[in-house]
């Protein structure tokens, strides 16, 4: 478990990073936490000859709340997330999925940023951005773009992210209504069997709106529309139920691994996924 | 030792003995990370050694190229098989009869082999040489079902001669390793055939691996000069090594010295002699420099020692009223490419033969067949006494099944059939005498203490509300009585490579009246330098704070077989009573010449001897140790020392009483552990909080096993399980509360009467985790299912109970 060798930089700044990108391409790559990065680099999975620490670059902690949206800069790691107690109160739901990454330990160094470009769909905060509708912010050569989340994600480790971007931060309109992400994991510290991200709006007794993310269910995060659809203007009763679990179940695609086979994971998820929308409207 | 310490009761407690929960002396050390484990040493000019391994299960190999390698700045050497040939090297013996190659000769028989020693200036060079030496393998059929090994006319060990019988007897099949046999055949059969009730079951105990926290490794360093080699490792049994190194590469015993530093737990994994240890040995040779070979995560998961892998089918049969008349078990055994199991020689299966349990089983017959696949060797015993786990757990499913055979409860199955208590000694009919046992008081305390009737009207309660659709949520209460075999062993049927499994202590004491005592075991984590102290403190009357108990170095300690198979207490902890004792007597006559009377005039009183019917008149230890040195007694030698090389005359049988009770979601599959007791009757108590923490450990790894801890392979022979990520390390979050309870039985032939304690937990822990988790289903028709208990079984179990629909 010893990575190859590679040149490391630790730039100042976002030119400084970008200098180093365009000079080295796809022979380079940015490191924030490094904790999914560092492990694939020692399995020799990923090889990275010139490693950028974004470590000392500025203007990419912070978290950004308005009347209306939220910003997350990149940098912000998962315990900055549950340590901030008014996200906790505008957006309770991040720092109930937080809770749930990992251990103490990796949410120490492991970044939001981190989390959403790695393009691994074990990742929790991608189908959870997906849900809350939240929109990324890369920075390139030619300068800045934005990405909604619900349009990132291409394949396992695919995104719409060129290998010469960097992503700054991550902005969401401030989350309306109940809340929940339910996970299903073997052990602490391991990825989801199944997650869903729900939030969901009351409109006197009716759903106003829905918006639904599953985790690990297929090569990425899955948003599925079908599913929201199915709840909104019901009473969220047995039957809205069923069908958004039905709706979700089409959009999963998952694979057999040491977790368990197909039939068994779309079983979790339909019941995961029930018992986040019962608990969101609960909340809601 | 206070001198003015005068009332008993203080001079009692001021020695730290028997009984007392005296805190961990090696924990100042531990927990201020000054601990010195084989990664911490660091000598001069020392380099390093890694291992090029095999990506395939079996394969041939045509050519292995290590010229890029070579290129790479720091790399010295690769070494392959045809380096290490011509010292006769290239294999080395296994510890069960069996041989096993050092570097690949020619084929390769699992996913991880050893293939090239590369040997670099630092890790890191070593790392980049692997990368470029070029394997140019020739892939060969894989086999990792023993089934089909047995049946395919694939040849896996080319090197056997097939028609050659093996260390163990005749040989059925190529792939076929030994049958071993105990008991009585057609006796058995005879009964089962004509039995009122008659249950059975197929079941399969899976791989899994002991994974210590502290991975395999060594650092070996041959002095050119004086001709001397050191070799520090990670060693359960270091004079065992000693002896081994010694055999296959020719230097003389006294040439050689092994030495066990600290040892990040061992559970089994670092029993045996690894291909890591005789590269490093000649790679020290050949440059003439100190090299250092460390395991990471994945060598150890894929390579070094599973455990388990036992493919078992038993019957039971019972009277009516539930009185067990006989019990047949067969075992299929993979032992992966290599018979690297760490049995006693004459015990290829181990001591599977305690698989009668603690039931009065009048009729038994065991047979195990040992079967080569493409998997890894070992077969280590996992924190248990050589496959007693297995045994147990066979015995105490086999025991529910019956149970639903004949429509009974479970604990009362197990009350009508256990040993009495007026029946120990009892000899089984596998053959095992079991020294002492009082199985019906500790069953009865343990059903009272979790209220047994309670939970099981609470489960008929569960169900009905299951049943009508008020809950999602089964309760399962799991039962366990176990009986284990520890301490081996009597040299007369115990020996490894021909070494009788005794242990030894040496004891010397200093004219100040402390103390220092060697022993020929090895801690990993057991507390030996505190609990064995506290064996001497109430032998020698000396407080156990004076006395330093010193292990590990094959230079000082004396001869002994190490620890494992919870053999230090039952044999090491007998040779130091025993030691103390010789001390004991010797201090006798100093007291006596001392007080001028007869030796048979004194008595020995907690740290003084004194003159019987005048208390008064008296010498310390502390004084009879000054003595010693600085006075001319007349018939008696200068200094007080004694050593002890104990032969236990039997094993001891510790047993104990588990409950656990879990609630599991039927639709996830995923369990909840509400409640976990466990009552150990380890004999005499020597160290209350250490047993505790035994317990501890043992369950939680107990808990491991049975719930998720897996080495599994797919069909190609790929180890899917090799990184923390999926083998199932629990931490603090999974891990339940836990209540230990006690009762006390001691052994009749120990001299403390102690019986070990650590691996108790874990050989009654798994079958009671398992049998929760089976009783849950059992209302709805479930017999067995196997483990390992993870989210998707469990879910698996009640998909097809029909609970889903
Ligand atoms: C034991 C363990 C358990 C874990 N369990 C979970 C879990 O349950 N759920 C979960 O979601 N995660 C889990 N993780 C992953 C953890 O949350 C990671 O920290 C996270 O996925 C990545 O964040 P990072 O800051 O460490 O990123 P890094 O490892 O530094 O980077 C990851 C990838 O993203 C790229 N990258 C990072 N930052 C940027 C950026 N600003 N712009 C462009 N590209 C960037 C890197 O180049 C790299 O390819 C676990 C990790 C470990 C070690």
């Amino acid at each position: 478990m010893i990575p190859a060798a590679f040149e490391y930089h630790r730039p100042k700044d976002m030119e400084g990073v970008l200098a180093v990108l365009n000079e080295h391409g796809d022979d380079a790559r940015v490191m924030a936490g490094g904790h999914s990065l560092i492990p694939m680099m020692k399995l020799r999975m990923a090889d990275v000859p010139h490693l950028i620490d974004l470590q000392d670059v500025g203007g990419l902690s912070g978290i950004d709340i308005s009347a209306d949206s939220i910003r997350i800069g990149a940098m912000v790691t998962q315990a900055d997330i549950i340590d901030h107690a008014e996200l906790a109160s505008v957006a309770p739901i991040l720092r109930e999925a937080a809770l749930q990454i990992a251990d103490p330990q990796v949410r120490y160094m492991g970044t939001v940023g981190g989390n959403v470009a790695n393009g691994d769909p074990g990742n929790d905060m991608p189908g959870l951005m997906q849900c809350l509708d939240a929109t990324f912010t890369l920075v390139g050569a030619e300068g800045e773009r934005s990405v909604a989340a619900r349009d990132f994600y291409e394949a396992a480790y695919m995104t719409a992210r060129e290998d010469e971007e960097v992503l700054t931060a991550i902005t969401l309109p401030r989350p309306q209504g109940g809340y929940a992400y339910e996970k299903q994991k073997r052990k602490i510290g391991d990825y989801a069997t199944a997650a869903a991200a729900v939030q969901i709006v009351k409109d006197g007794n009716v759903c106003g709106s829905a918006a639904i993310a599953m985790t690990n269910l297929s090569d990425v995060p899955v948003f599925s529309e079908a599913a929201g659809a199915a709840l909104f203007g019901t009473s969220v009763d047995d039957t809205a139920l069923k069908s958004a679990v039905s709706a979700m179940l089409d959009d999963i695609d998952p694979t057999e691994d040491n977790r368990g086979p197909v039939a068994f994971k779309r079983h979790v998820a339909g019941v995961i996924l029930r018992r986040a929308i019962e608990r969101a409207w609960s909340r809601a | 030792m206070k001198d003015d310490v005068e009332n008993r009761e203080d001079r009692v407690a001021n020695l730290k003995g028997l009984g007392c929960s005296r805190k961990r002396v090696e924990d100042a050390r531990f927990t201020q990370g000054k601990g010195n484990y084989v990664d911490d040493i660091k000598l001069d000019g020392m380099i390093f050694g890694d291992f090029v391994r095999s990506p395939y299960a079996h394969a041939r190999i045509k050519s292995i190229d290590a010229a890029a390698a070579l290129e790479v700045p720091g790399v010295l050497a690769v070494l392959t098989a045809k380096d290490l040939e011509p010292l006769g090297l290239h294999w080395m013996p296994t510890l069960a009869g069996d041989k096993q190659m050092v570097l690949a000769d020619g084929k390769v028989l699992f996913q991880g082999q050893e293939v090239a020693f590369v040997v670099a200036e630092d890790r890191y060079a070593a790392a980049d040489g692997i990368e470029l030496v070029e394997v140019d393998y020739e892939e060969l059929p894989v086999i990792v079902d023993p089934f089909e090994a047995l049946q395919s006319d694939v040849v896996l060990r080319e090197d056997l001669d097939p028609n050659a019988p093996g260390a163990h007897g005749p040989r059925k099949h190529p792939n076929h390793i030994f049958t071993w046999e105990a008991g009585d055949k057609e006796p058995t059969e005879e009964v089962l055939a004509n039995a009122d009730v008659v249950a059975e079951a197929s079941m399969y105990y899976h791989r899994t691996h002991p994974c210590p926290l502290e991975t395999c490794g060594c650092v070996a360093s041959m002095d050119k000069v004086n001709g001397k080699l050191t070799l520090w490792g990670t060693f359960q049994a270091p004079h065992a090594i000693r002896t081994v190194v010694s055999l296959i590469s020719g230097i003389e015993e006294h040439n050689i010295r092994v030495i066990s530093p600290d040892i990040g737990g061992g559970f089994g994994n670092k029993v045996g002699a690894y291909p890591g240890y005789v590269c490093s040995v000649v790679a020290s040779i050949v440059t003439g420099k100190p090299v250092k070979w460390i395991e990471d995560r994945m060598d150890n998961l894929m390579t070094t020692a599973f455990a388990r892998d036992y493919h078992m089918k038993g019957r039971i049969s019972a009277t009516k009223e539930g009185k067990i008349t006989a019990l047949q078990c067969h075992v299929t055994a993979d032992h992966g490419g290599f018979d690297a199991c760490a049995d006693p020689t004459k015990f290829p299966a181990g001591f599977m033969n305690i698989c009668t349990g603690s039931y009065d089983i009048p009729t038994a017959y065991l047979e195990v067949d040992g079967v080569y696949t493409n998997k890894a060797p070992g077969g280590v015993s996992y924190r248990c006494s050589f496959r007693v786990t297995e045994a147990v757990y066979f015995i105490e499913r086999m025991i529910e099944v019956l149970a639903i055979e004949l429509d009974m409860d479970a604990a009362e199955l197990r009350r009508i059939n256990f040993i009495r208590k007026e029946q120990f000694p009892y000899t089984a009919a596998l053959g095992w005498e079991y020294d002492s046992g009082d199985y019906h008081t500790a069953w009865e305390k343990a059903l009272k203490a979790v209220d047994y009737e309670g939970l099981r009207a609470e489960q008929a309660h569960r169900v009905e509300d299951f049943k009508a659709g008020k809950t999602r949520s089964l309760m399962g209460i799991g039962l366990s009585f176990f009986t284990e075999i520890v301490g081996a062993g009597p040299v007369k049927n115990c020996d490894i490579l021909g070494l009788g499994m005794f242990d030894s202590c040496e004891i010397r004491i200093h004219p100040t009246g402390s103390a220092i005592a060697r022993l020929g075991t090895i801690s990993q984590g057991q507390g030996h330098a505190t609990t064995f102290a506290q064996i001497l403190a109430s032998e020698i009357g000396l407080p156990a704070d004076s006395i330093t108990i010193e292990e590990g170095d094959t230079d000082t300690a004396p001869y002994g077989l190490g620890t494992y198979g919870s053999r230090s207490t039952p044999v090491a902890g007998a040779a130091t009573a025993m030691a103390g004792r010789k001390i004991r007597a010797k201090a006798q006559m100093i007291a006596a010449y001392l007080l001028e009377v007869h030796d048979d005039d004194v008595e020995f009183d907690v740290d003084r001897f004194v003159v019987k019917g005048a208390p008064e008149r008296f010498k310390t230890m502390k004084d009879i140790a000054f003595a010693a040195y600085n006075q001319a007694i007349p018939g008696i030698e200068p200094g007080l020392e004694a050593v002890s090389y104990y032969d236990p005359p039997n094993m001891t049988y510790p047993f104990g009483a588990y409950v656990c009770v879990m609630d599991i979601d039927v639709d996830t599959g995923v369990p909840e552990i509400r409640r976990f007791y466990a009552l150990d009757d380890c004999g005499t108590r020597i160290n209350p909080m250490i047993i505790e923490g035994q317990v501890h450990g043992g369950l939680t790894e107990a808990l491991a096993v049975a719930m998720g801890q897996e080495i599994a392979y797919d069909d190609m022979g790929n180890v899917k399980t090799g990184t923390l990520m999926d083998f199932f390390l629990p931490t603090a979050w999974e891990v339940p509360n836990y209540e230990t309870d006690y009762t006390v039985t001691p052994s009749p032939h120990h001299p403390i009467g102690a019986k070990g304690v650590g691996e108790s937990p874990h050989v009654g822990g798994v079958p009671c985790f398992s049998n929760a988790i089976q009783d849950a289903f059992r209302p709805f028709g479930n017999r067995h299912t196997n483990m390992p208990h993870d989210h998707w079984r469990i879910w698996k179990t009640a998909n097809a109970l029909g609970l889903h629909d």
